[in-house]
């Protein structure tokens, strides 16, 4: 097995609130290989909170404990701001849900790319202007010259997600965090999104953390899922098999979908246990260790 | 119960005129659920908002319940016939009315005596119970307000109801709750659907035909059992179909 590029154990964040501390991500703990990771689960289930973590983007009052947190060897835990700024963009990069909330409406798109490289690549204007039209074409923009000069909003949200990636992407990170990268997408355009992010995985073998709550879509696309339920991974699985899938909490996800191949009267409903919350995991191995061969 | 011939929707005025909606007929019969599907921008709400009243730049004919309507005005025997169900239920509650002044004010609109018993009737019929009843849109989660929208809707006994992507901005075990329900009131109360959608799979499972919409146009009307078969007529619904099945590695 080779070494993970990223290894989590552990990881709690909190909030202190009125009522007390209030636990967002309570013991998460996986390695990132050269692989689509999945992370799925329900609004407030904690996933985004774990992304966030790994990038240090948790604000105080909110804590970030783990008894480990490493990028290739070196720990990231807790890392002073200069320190995460060396980090964030060029070695762990991040893809957040609504490329209209994470553009700057009032800088050209060019000129934001451009910055973004420059920032962590150095280097003149011209060679990054270079780097940021090729950067576009890599994400299959047909008119990159145009794109270049305009500004988010006059660009559609497909085409806003692919800037957000070709931004994201132009100084080369190691692992790219996408956080529900494509549930502001039309279908059509989805695909075009995902094709370009599986690219990126096989060409350049980067890890990608997969953060969603389409559960059959994570299943198509990833090549591991973790199933989180109230801030735990609740089970971790290989996303071909998903369908066997053996907490009640993934099953029950699952069957509350409708399908166009199966038609019910009624779809099954969630029945939420208490237990869910702190039961020991199903399979405590397989939370960690990487799948042979990645 | 619903007629909309040759419906133009346009918004602006010329050169920066957009035609919305271009030239859409359809038919929904009494008791039937329709479902409009589309990817964003292809017109599917703006619909449902013109049905409504919420538009008024549009041209065409519209009939409810044998009554033609024009413009944006309405009168009340059309929102006592029709009612609206809005997707986002965190955006269509006012965050300082109560549960029971929401539907107060409703059920007071829509000229209702016994309004306290309604309310609890109302309640008792979306499955929130009456402890529901003097509660904030903030002490409530997002499945528990999208069944404060519905109850809403229902104040007037309705017979047509309007619902815009009613569990898009839902997680999907709750999507199932709120799915259910909505199959569960239509069979009580005899109600017709128009269901706009971008999930087929949500479409397929509501709804008895469906309009697949792209421009501003409505590409095709298909029974359901030819979406379950990936059976359209059309090169674009056979792509919408495939690509909402999921990702297939290119």
């Amino acid at each position: 097995m080779t070494e993970p590029m990223l290894s989590v154990r552990n990881l709690h964040v909190s909030f202190p609130t009125r009522q007390g501390v209030f636990e967002a991500v309570r013991g998460v703990s996986f390695d990132l290989g050269r692989e689509r990771l999945g992370v799925v689960g329900e609004s407030g289930s904690g996933k985004s909170m774990t992304g966030r973590a790994i990038l240090g983007l948790v604000r105080p009052p909110g804590q970030v404990r783990a008894d480990r947190m490493d990028l290739g060897g070196q720990s990231i835990l807790n890392l002073p701001e200069r320190g995460m700024r060396k980090i964030r963009g060029s070695r762990i990069s991040m893809v957040m849900q609504d490329p209209k909330f994470s553009l700057n409406p009032v800088m050209t798109i060019g000129d934001q790319i451009i910055e973004a490289y420059r920032l962590h690549a150095g280097g003149g204007k011209a060679a990054a202007r270079k780097k940021a039209l090729e950067m576009l074409k890599a994400v299959q923009i047909r008119d990159p010259e145009r794109v270049m000069d305009a500004y988010p909003h006059e660009v559609s949200g497909g085409m806003g997600q692919r800037i957000m990636i070709a931004m994201m992407l132009a100084p080369d990170p190691e692992i790219l965090i996408a956080d529900e990268p494509t549930s502001a997408l039309d279908v059509s355009v989805r695909t075009e999104v995902l094709n370009i992010m599986d690219r990126l995985v096989r060409d350049r073998g980067m890890g990608l953390i997969f953060i969603s709550h389409d559960l059959n879509l994570v299943a198509q696309f990833c090549d591991r899922v973790l199933i989180m339920y109230a801030g735990r991974v609740v089970e971790t699985l290989a996303a071909q098999d998903l369908h066997n899938a053996r907490h009640p909490y993934t099953q029950g996800l699952l069957n509350s979908l409708p399908r166009l191949d199966a038609p019910v009267d009624r779809l099954p409903v969630l029945q939420r246990q208490e237990n869910w919350r702190s039961d020991p995991l199903i399979d405590q191995g397989l939370e960690t260790e990487l799948p042979k061969g990645v | 119960m619903l007629n909309v011939e040759n419906l133009d929707v346009w918004f602006g005025f010329p050169p920066d005129r957009v035609d919305a909606v271009k030239q859409v007929s359809f038919t929904v019969a009494q008791g039937e659920s329709f479902g409009l599907v589309g990817e964003s921008g292809s017109g599917k709400s703006t619909i449902l908002r013109a049905i409504a009243g919420l538009i008024d730049s549009w041209s065409g004919r519209v009939d409810v319940a044998g009554q033609a309507v024009h413009g944006s005005h309405r009168d009340r025997a059309f929102y006592k016939t029709v009612q609206m169900v809005f997707q986002d239920p965190y955006a269509s509650l006012h965050p300082r009315h109560s549960v029971d002044a929401v539907l107060h004010e409703a059920l007071k609109l829509q000229g209702m005596d016994n309004i306290d018993r309604r309310i609890n009737q109302l309640l008792d019929d979306v499955g929130l119970g009456r402890g529901f009843r003097f509660r904030y849109p903030h002490q409530l989660s997002g499945g528990q307000r999208q069944r404060v929208a519905i109850a809403r809707a229902l104040a007037g006994n309705p017979r047509l109801l309007l619902l815009d992507e009613p569990t898009s901005a839902l997680d999907v075990s709750v999507q199932a709750e709120i799915l259910n329900l909505l199959t569960d009131l239509r069979r009580e109360h005899g109600l017709t659907y128009v269901m706009v959608s971008h999930d087929l799979a949500v479409v397929g499972h509501m709804c008895d035909r469906l309009a697949v919409m792209q421009h501003g146009q409505i590409v095709e009307v298909m029974e359901v059992d030819a979406l379950r078969r990936g059976a359209g007529q059309q090169d674009y619904t056979r792509h919408l179909i495939r690509a909402s099945a999921g990702y297939e590695r290119a």
